[in-house]
């Protein structure tokens, strides 16, 4: 399961087509993503669990989410 | 790239564009033949000696001319409709590139690996050299691989804007909060203009978007240099 995490994350080359967002707004998804890492970053540490899986999230959110966006909810 | 005088579409450097320009000249085509048709029975119906003070009536023309009408509608729609479709297929990006639209220049940003992010303001008139194109020329482009599909989020910092690629075939609102999105694919390397396309205040028609696509190795080698440079 690690392995195919790990596997997944190197070949990562850009957030894949998401069937749950088919259409042109893609504000949502770049949302969904951002929410969903930081909650499995939560629930993973405290678990004690490694945070790996998470990376994925990350990985997705920052290809689609503009970085004013990011920068914005972080100051916040 | 657009010329002065320009009639028709530009060439097409996207497989998408290539279908819409199909289809375009398809429809026009049909659009000038009724047109031309109808032109021929008005002028010939003002202009005969023949008269009739009797109603006319014919079954027969009036069920042409409905079924005939309706089977040219029938010949339109069926290529619109695949080309409609065809814009919307999935295809599985190789690539994200984000453009904001602000007052009244154009950012990218290419964060799929490292966060590689720059704007692009318009060559002001004043400052061109020999090569460069008024009005359309930046001191930025958005460089893309070819033959590679490209995913572009599309979105505005301040007001509405609009992209536009004429010869890729992309249009696409920049609306502040919402991130649109279109895909495409380059076909051939190359150098290819568009301007902002919504109203957007005094310099509207002065934040032009540049895109240069180039061969995936030579791209990889921008996004180096650019990330060393910014």
């Amino acid at each position: 399961m690690a392995e195919d995490i790990k596997a997944k994350l190197e070949n990562y080359h850009t957030a894949p087509f998401d069937t749950r967002f088919p259409n042109q707004n893609q504000t949502k998804n770049c949302w969904v993503n951002y929410v969903d890492y930081h909650r499995c970053q939560n629930a993973l540490t405290a678990k004690g669990a490694d945070t790996t899986p998470c990376e994925w999230y990350r990985r997705v959110y920052t290809s689609l989410c503009p970085m004013a966006w990011i920068n914005s909810v972080i100051h916040e | 790239m657009a010329y002065p005088l320009q009639l028709g579409l530009q060439d097409a450097t996207s497989p998408v564009m290539e279908e819409l320009i199909q289809f375009h000249d398809h429809t026009l085509m049909i659009a000038l033949l009724v047109s031309t048709m109808v032109f021929y029975t008005i002028l010939t119906s003002v202009t005969t000696k023949l008269t009739n003070k009797n109603m006319l009536d014919s079954q027969g023309i009036e069920t042409i001319w409905t079924i005939a009408p309706a089977l040219i509608l029938i010949l339109i729609a069926m290529p619109s409709l695949r080309v409609l479709y065809m814009m919307d297929e999935v295809n599985n990006p190789h690539l994200t590139v984000k453009t904001i639209g602000h007052q009244w220049y154009w950012s990218y940003e290419y964060t799929d690996y490292k966060n590689l992010e720059f704007d692009s303001y318009m060559i002001p008139t004043q400052d061109l050299i020999p090569r460069q194109f008024r009005l359309f020329d930046t001191d930025h482009r958005m460089v893309v691989p070819t033959d590679s599909p490209v995913r572009m989020l599309i979105t505005a910092d301040d007001v509405i804007h609009s992209t536009a690629v004429p010869t890729l075939g992309v249009k696409m609102d920049a609306i502040p909060g919402r991130l649109n999105q279109t895909t495409f694919v380059v076909s051939h390397p190359g150098v290819f203009y568009g301007q902002c396309s919504e109203i957007c205040g005094a310099n509207h028609s002065f934040m032009p978007i540049t895109v240069e696509a180039i061969p995936l190795i030579h791209f990889e080698d921008w996004s180096t240099s650019m990330l060393a440079k910014i």
